[in-house]
This record gives structure tokens, C-alpha cells and sequence, in this order.
């Protein structure tokens, strides 16, 4: 339960000149639900892009599960058990909900050019299984009734959902939420809220979320790293992070 | 039964069908915008009927090296050319049509600019017609697959494809080479039809035909490949008694097709009033 | 020979570069492969000949005539067939581009019939001399006005308010209206110019190769803009350079490699280009976001 599942040493990352991410030190230990705070322009999402590969660190070393992932693209690191949602929400518009978390179980089957043509007896027991387990996954977010609908027709709220579950049907063991409240009303976080909480407690996932609205972050998270200009300036329980100077300042000015 | 004008027809429209639907596998179900699939239907062909010439092979088998040589290209040119996107792929595939052409002007094996003459006429009715539901039934799998869904979700947004764990440059290979396959065999039966075999006959120009026909009846719509490689078949014989009228009419066709019905004919017109297509064609210019 | 293969590159490495200027000037501004460039650069050689062979018109005033209806036509054209368009999707730009391309081209097909025509030269035929390499009267006043109108774009565009209004458009649309600028009156002026530019290079290679025809648009257009993607496209001196670039390399590959492969030594250029730098040669990478 304790063992360190994502460790990342002395991570820096530029973007021609201008470095976004500097020295950064991180690590989750299984079972955890680790919230990435800090002002715009922090390098937030940019530390969740290294993790799932969609860039290559400048310097320094991804690991996960002890394997290197640093380096490798994301369809490589997707089947080794990360996944991610989008700050911009990026569904596949014209494609049914269903069809959408169908995809996410792309990496966990098998079914070549050969099968899909002749539709083997294998192919046909493997399409059965991923529907079987998207189905669950739309369950799961509550869009049951919704399978049939173009994604492009849901709601704010119902895509971000479909987003978690279309990310969930990838079968992670670390699951990353890019800013999931984002644009929220207050009882779609409320069940936001809830809804992380079951996806640990029922499905054991590791999860990492960035979030600007705090209510969820100090709600949910049982440990938060702070980030400011590319550096990790704090980390700790949501308590000491909130007492925290650096942090108060980063978030409030040098005068504060 | 029916008369040779009209046979001729329907055997166009069928070869025309194959070339729509399998560029509408590239185009319309994947979105890589390509415009050199004459170069692959030209591969079929000259594949194809060299075979017949040279080592007298029975047609199904004369078809099937055709298609096979044409995927071979398609796979060998997709593989760097498709970490282009948009509008540079698609400058990319025409350059490419024109140096195949190009080079079978060029080329001893190929009689050149006087082209290649002499293959028998094996390509009947009956065989396009199996070939058109052979292509349609084998796409149809494909699209209803797991590959299929790796096709849409790449055409929707390649990004969110890579973090489902799908490697999109493999899929886009395999698309360019399925897609290739088919333009190959639509080749073979041409050279087994015509009988004569120019370089010229597959230029930028037929490479164009094939999109607008596929644009017509509406991306990402296997019926709509076949309505619009019917129309764009028909029409500029029904226009025949206007002959020097025939292809301005179709310019002017299609730029207003574009205004009036961008979507094609059974292309589904969305919210925002915009067809169905990927990312890159879906980014309306910004409002001014 | 070779300094003469590099003259003759460079000369005809100009006209691409003229008809390379007009297809990165549109795609820099509403993001268009324009494909009835290469009409218009023909519509601008069938206009300096009618001008010059019916009308009896003096060259320079018949050259700047061309310019100015290839210009017009450059405008009919956006606003007939583009400007409908704007809020589409790129594809449906696209095609309605490759419909105008193939309607202007059929009517000129049908008004001027299939033959070609003799372009009567306005120049004697002075050759040049010199230990290196010959050049013609003509290859000079090719040469020296392209460059000249090039020069004349470049100051253009950097000095003046309508250019400065232009590149701002091509940075962003949506600041540049709101800081006031007149975004329809600069597409338009925009195709006005590289309509211009392409209708120069028009006249110019019809006295260059005394020959135009209905179809003489089409290979030339393809080059065009093989050239600005090759230079980056959207790029005004990247348009100058891949136009010169495209015609040493079509020349030398001509001499040196194959003549019967001349053509596709400038798809095979752009294909290398664009696989070592998608944004060619003086384009800029921009990383994408996500």
C-alpha cells in the first residue's frame, strides 16, 4: 500500500529558452490521492505532460513502477497503467459516448487487421468484453442512459465525466485529472468530489489531480505539492501547506 | 441486355466507387487530407497488368499483385510522409502522385508516354460488381473494429488518441496501406477494362476527381463515396452534348456544392453548421 | 557550365518566386492554398498578349496592365469563391479553390481554344557575353524585374501602414480587428497583390519562353507553391528563397541528374524539405500545445 509507484528526480523542462519546470522532485505512493497546486503558468500541466509523454523532459528521469518511462510516447506509457484527462476537455466529438470509452480500452486488447475482417471467435469474445467493461465505466460516471448520444452533444459537466471514464477504461493504476472542476457549478463539483472518492475507494486507483478551486483539493487530497515558476516550493498535508509562507505568498504577492 | 454505352458506364461507376470509399477510409474515416491516390490506383495498374503481360497470371491473381503492389507504396510512402498533417500532407501525396507518374513517363517497363498496350480485357461487369462488395464489406469490418475506432479517434483529435494508447502512426500506416490496397485492385480492373495504360490518365487532376467525389457524397459516409462516384461518373456524360462546356461546369459545380452544402450530400451538418470532419478541417477559420 | 546552369536556375527560380509570393501572401493571411494562382498567373500572360499582339500596346504599359487585371481577377475570385467560405471548414476552402482552378482554366480553354500562342518577343535578341556565361536581353529584364518587384513588396509590406496592417492580420486576426484594422479590405488588397505578383510572372514567362496556353497555369502553379511551402509557407522571404532554391535545383537536376525527371525533382526537393522541416526552410517550428 505504501510502495512508491511514480517517482521523478531533478526534472527540468524548457520550452526553447524559457524553462518551465526546474529541479522538480516528485513522488506517489500507491493508493494516494496527491493534489498539484499553484498559480497560472506554474508548470503544472506541464509536469503532467512528461508524465504521460506527451513531452520529453530536458533533463531528468520519469520512473514508474521502476521502469523509465521518461522518453517513451504516450502510447507507450498508456498500456503500462497512466492515464489522464484534459484541462480542455478532449473527447472525440463525433463518435458515440459509448464508442469513446470503447477507445480507452484500445490498449487492453488485441484484435489485428485479420480478426476485425473475419471476426474470429476471439475477436468477437474481446469486443464483448470491452463493451462489457465500458459499459460499467459509464455506469460508473453516471452517463448510462447516454451511450447512444454524440459526445459532442453532452453537457460541460457529462463530458468531463465521460472524459474519467473514457481515462478509467484504460484500466490505470495512476489516474491524472487535469483541473476536473474547472467551469463547474457548485453541486457538479459536490459530485465531482464524490466521484474521486469512489473511483479510489472501489476501483484502487492512484490518483493526481491539478485543481484551482481548492474546496476540492483541500477536500479531497490527503497530500499537496505546491508549484511556482517551474519549482516545487512546498509539500505536505493540506493543513501545512495552507500555513505554509512561501505558499501564501506565491498565491497572494511578496507584500502578503 | 445492356447496351455496350451503358455497361460502360456501370463499370466506371463501379471502379470509381472503389477508388471513392477507399479514399473515403483515408480521408473521411481517418482524416488525412491525401491528395495522390491516382499515384496508388496507377501502382494497381501497372502492377497488375505487367503481371498479365509478363507471366500471363490468371486475373484474380493479376488483381490481387496489383493491390498488393500498390499497399506496398502506400505503406512505404505513408510511413514519413504521415507525421505531416493538413494541408502539408496533402502537398506532400501530390508531390508524391507526380513523381510516380513521373516516373512510369519515364520508364522502359512501362512503354513511357506512349503508354502500355496489348492487356487482355478480362475486367467484366459481374467482377466489378464482386469487387465493389468485396471493398464495401471488408471496409465496413474494418471501420466497425477496434481499428476503426483508432481511425475516428485520430481523425477527432490525435493527441487524446495517443493518451488511449493508440499508436497513431501505425494506424495511419495501416489506413494509408488498406487504402492503397483498394485504389490498387479500382487500377487492376481499370487496365483490365481500357486495355491501354497512361501515365498520364492518373495525374493531379484524377487524384482530384477521386476527392470530390468523396467530398460530394459526404466524408466518413460509405453510401455517400458510392452516390458521389455515381454523380461525378454520370454527370459529365450526361453534359456530353455541351462537351466544351463539361469541365466548367463542374469547376463552377463545385465551388457552389461548397457554399450551398459543404457537408456533401449525406455528410450530417452539426450545430455549427460544419460537416463531418476532423480537427484540422473541423478549425473554422476565426470569426472576423 | 555550371555558372551558366545557376544563371539559368536563378532566372527561372524568379518567376517561381513571384508565383510563390501570391500563394504565401493568401495562406499567411486566411490560411488558403489558393489553387487558381496558377490560372492567374496564365489569365496574366493571355492578357499581356492580347494587349500586345491585338491592341499594339507598348510591353511596359501592356505588363502593368496584366498586373492590374490579374489583380481584379485575384479579387473576383476571393470574393466569389473564398470569401462565402470563411466560416467553413479549410477542406470546403479547399475545394471550392481546386473548382475555381478548374473553371478558370476550362474557360480560357474554351475562349482561346487549345493551341498555343506565340508570344512576340518585345525585346531584340542581344545575347551577352562574358568567360563564364551567356545571358540573353531578355533573361536580364526577367531577371531585373522580378527582382525589382520583389524588393518593391518588401518595402511594401515593412513600410507602409497597409503592409504593417497586413502582417498584423496574418499574426492574429481576431487583435488585429479589434485594433481597428479593416480585415476584409485586407484580404482583399492582400489578393490583389499576389494576383498581381503571379500575373507578372504570367507575361513574363510567356516573352521568357515566347509560348502561353490555356494550361500553362498548372505545373508552374504547383511549383509556385511548392516553393513557399519549401521557403515556409506564410514566409515573404522564405517565398523569394524557395522560388530561387526550386529553380537552381530543377536546372542543375535537369543537367546534372536527368532532363526526363525535371519535374520531379521539384516534388522530390519538397517532399525532403518537408520531412526535415515541415515549416521549410525559413519557417518557424512551433511545438504543439496540448
Amino acid at each position: 500500500m505504501h510502495k512508491i509507484i511514480l517517482k521523478a528526480a531533478n526534472i527540468c523542462h524548457s520550452f526553447g529558452g524559457l524553462m518551465a519546470l526546474k529541479d522538480v522532485d516528485f513522488a506517489i505512493k500507491s493508493g494516494e490521492i496527491v493534489g498539484l497546486i499553484g498559480p497560472n503558468g506554474a508548470g503544472k500541466t506541464t509536469l503532467f505532460n512528461l508524465f504521460t509523454g506527451h513531452y520529453a523532459p530536458t533533463r531528468g528521469e520519469i520512473l514508474f513502477n521502476n521502469l523509465r518511462i521518461s522518453g517513451l510516447k504516450p502510447y507507450q506509457i498508456t498500456p503500462l497503467g497512466i492515464a489522464r484527462t484534459f484541462q480542455n476537455i478532449r473527447l472525440f466529438g463525433q463518435m458515440s459516448v459509448l464508442d469513446n470509452v470503447l477507445t480507452g480500452q484500445h490498449c487492453r486488447t488485441r484484435t489485428g487487421l485479420f480478426g476485425a475482417i473475419i471476426r474470429t471467435r476471439s475477436s468477437k469474445k474481446e469486443e464483448s468484453r470491452a463493451h462489457k467493461t465500458a459499459q460499467e465505466m459509464l455506469h460508473f460516471v453516471n452517463l448510462g442512459d447516454k451511450k447512444n448520444e454524440y459526445a459532442s452533444n453532452l453537457s460541460y459537466g457529462e463530458r468531463r465525466r465521460l472524459e474519467i471514464a473514457r481515462a478509467l477504461a484504460t484500466d490505470p493504476t495512476l489516474l491524472l485529472l487535469d483541473e476536473p472542476a474547472a467551469g463547474m457549478n457548485p453541486q457538479e463539483t459536490a459530485d465531482l468530489i464524490e466521484l474521486i472518492r469512489q473511483i479510489r475507494v472501489k476501483m484502487d486507483k492512484t490518483i493526481l489531480l491539478i485543481e484551482h478551486d481548492m474546496k476540492v483539493v483541500m477536500g479531497i487530497s490527503e497530500r499537496v505539492a505546491v508549484l511556482n515558476y517551474g519549482r516545487k516550493i512546498a509539500e505536505g498535508t493540506p493543513g501545512e501547506v495552507q500555513k505554509n509562507e512561501a505558499v501564501i505568498k506565491a498565491y497572494l504577492g511578496e507584500s502578503a | 441486355m445492356i447496351g455496350p454505352y451503358y455497361l460502360q458506364l456501370l463499370i466506371l461507376i463501379g471502379i470509381n466507387t472503389i477508388m471513392a470509399t477507399s479514399l473515403n477510409l483515408i480521408l473521411g474515416y481517418t482524416g488525412q487530407l491525401s491528395i495522390g491516390h491516382a499515384a496508388f490506383m496507377s501502382l494497381g495498374a501497372y502492377g497488375s497488368a505487367l503481371v498479365t503481360l509478363h507471366f500471363g497470371f490468371p486475373f484474380l491473381v493479376s488483381l490481387l499483385c496489383g493491390a498488393l503492389f500498390a499497399a506496398f507504396f502506400g505503406i512505404i510512402i505513408g510511413l514519413p510522409t504521415l507525421r505531416l498533417k493538413g494541408d502539408y500532407l496533402a502537398i506532400a501525396t501530390l508531390g508524391l502522385g507526380e513523381i510516380v507518374r513521373i516516373v512510369f513517363l519515364n520508364l522502359e517497363l512501362t512503354g513511357g508516354a506512349v503508354g502500355l498496350r496489348g492487356i487482355p480485357k478480362k475486367t467484366t461487369l459481374l467482377w466489378v460488381v464482386l469487387a465493389v462488395l468485396f471493398t464495401v464489406f471488408i471496409l465496413s469490418r474494418i471501420i466497425r473494429s477496434r481499428i476503426g475506432r483508432a481511425f475516428i479517434a485520430i481523425r477527432e483529435d490525435e493527441t487524446a488518441a495517443d493518451s488511449m494508447g493508440i499508436n497513431s502512426t501505425y494506424y495511419k500506416t495501416l489506413c494509408f496501406g488498406v487504402g492503397a490496397f483498394f485504389a490498387g485492385l479500382g487500377g487492376g480492373l481499370f487496365a483490365h477494362y481500357m486495355r491501354y495504360l497512361n501515365p498520364n490518365s492518373f495525374g493531379f487532376m484524377r487524384s482530384i476527381e477521386h476527392l470530390c467525389m468523396v467530398v460530394l457524397g459526404g466524408l466518413g459516409n460509405m453510401w455517400g463515396a458510392f452516390i458521389g462516384a455515381t454523380i461525378l461518373t454520370v454527370t459529365p456524360e450526361l453534359l456530353r452534348t455541351v462537351a466544351d462546356l463539361r469541365l466548367l461546369i463542374y469547376g463552377a459545380v463545385l465551388v457552389l456544392m461548397m457554399r450551398v452544402r459543404p457537408q456533401g450530400l449525406l455528410g450530417q451538418p452539426l450545430r455549427n453548421g460544419i460537416p463531418l470532419l476532423g480537427r484540422f478541417f473541423q478549425q473554422a477559420r476565426p470569426k472576423l | 557550365m555550371f555558372i551558366q546552369q545557376l544563371i539559368n536556375g536563378l532566372i527561372l527560380g524568379s518567376t517561381y518566386a513571384l508565383i510563390a509570393l501570391g500563394y504565401t501572401m493568401v495562406y499567411g493571411i486566411i490560411e488558403l492554398i489558393n489553387f487558381a494562382h496558377g490560372e492567374i498567373y496564365m489569365f496574366g500572360a493571355f492578357v499581356g498578349l492580347i494587349l500586345v499582339t491585338v491592341f499594339k500596346v507598348p510591353f511596359i504599359l501592356a505588363f502593368l496592365l496584366a498586373m492590374a487585371a490579374g489583380a481584379l481577377l485575384g479579387i473576383t475570385v476571393e470574393y466569389l469563391a473564398y470569401r462565402p467560405l470563411r466560416q467553413s471548414s479549410r477542406l470546403a476552402a479547399l475545394i471550392s479553390a481546386i473548382g475555381a482552378s478548374i473553371f478558370l482554366s476550362n474557360l480560357a480553354l474554351l475562349i482561346m481554344g487549345a493551341q498555343p500562342y506565340t508570344f512576340p518577343s518585345p525585346f531584340d535578341a542581344t545575347v551577352y557575353r562574358t568567360s563564364l556565361f551567356v545571358i540573353s536581353k531578355v533573361e536580364i529584364i526577367v531577371l531585373a524585374s522580378s527582382i525589382l518587384l520583389m524588393i518593391a513588396l518588401t518595402l511594401f509590406v515593412q513600410r507602409t501602414k497597409v503592409g504593417k496592417a497586413m502582417r498584423a492580420t496574418a499574426q492574429d486576426k481576431d487583435t488585429a480587428s479589434l485594433m481597428g484594422i479593416n480585415i476584409n479590405r485586407i484580404i482583399t488588397i492582400t489578393f490583389a497583390i499576389g494576383s498581381a505578383l503571379g500575373a507578372a510572372a504570367g507575361v513574363m514567362v510567356g516573352v521568357y519562353f515566347r509560348t502561353v496556353t490555356p494550361t500553362m497555369g498548372l505545373m508552374p502553379g504547383l511549383k509556385g507553391f511548392v516553393a513557399a511551402v519549401i521557403g515556409g509557407i506564410g514566409n515573404i522571404p522564405g517565398a523569394m528563397f524557395g522560388g530561387i532554391a526550386l529553380g537552381i535545383a530543377e536546372v542543375m537536376g535537369a543537367a546534372y541528374i536527368s532532363s526526363q525527371y525535371r519535374d520531379a525533382v521539384a516534388f522530390a526537393l519538397l517532399i525532403i524539405v518537408l520531412l526535415l522541416k515541415p515549416s521549410g526552410l525559413l519557417g518557424r517550428t512551433a511545438q504543439e500545445k496540448v
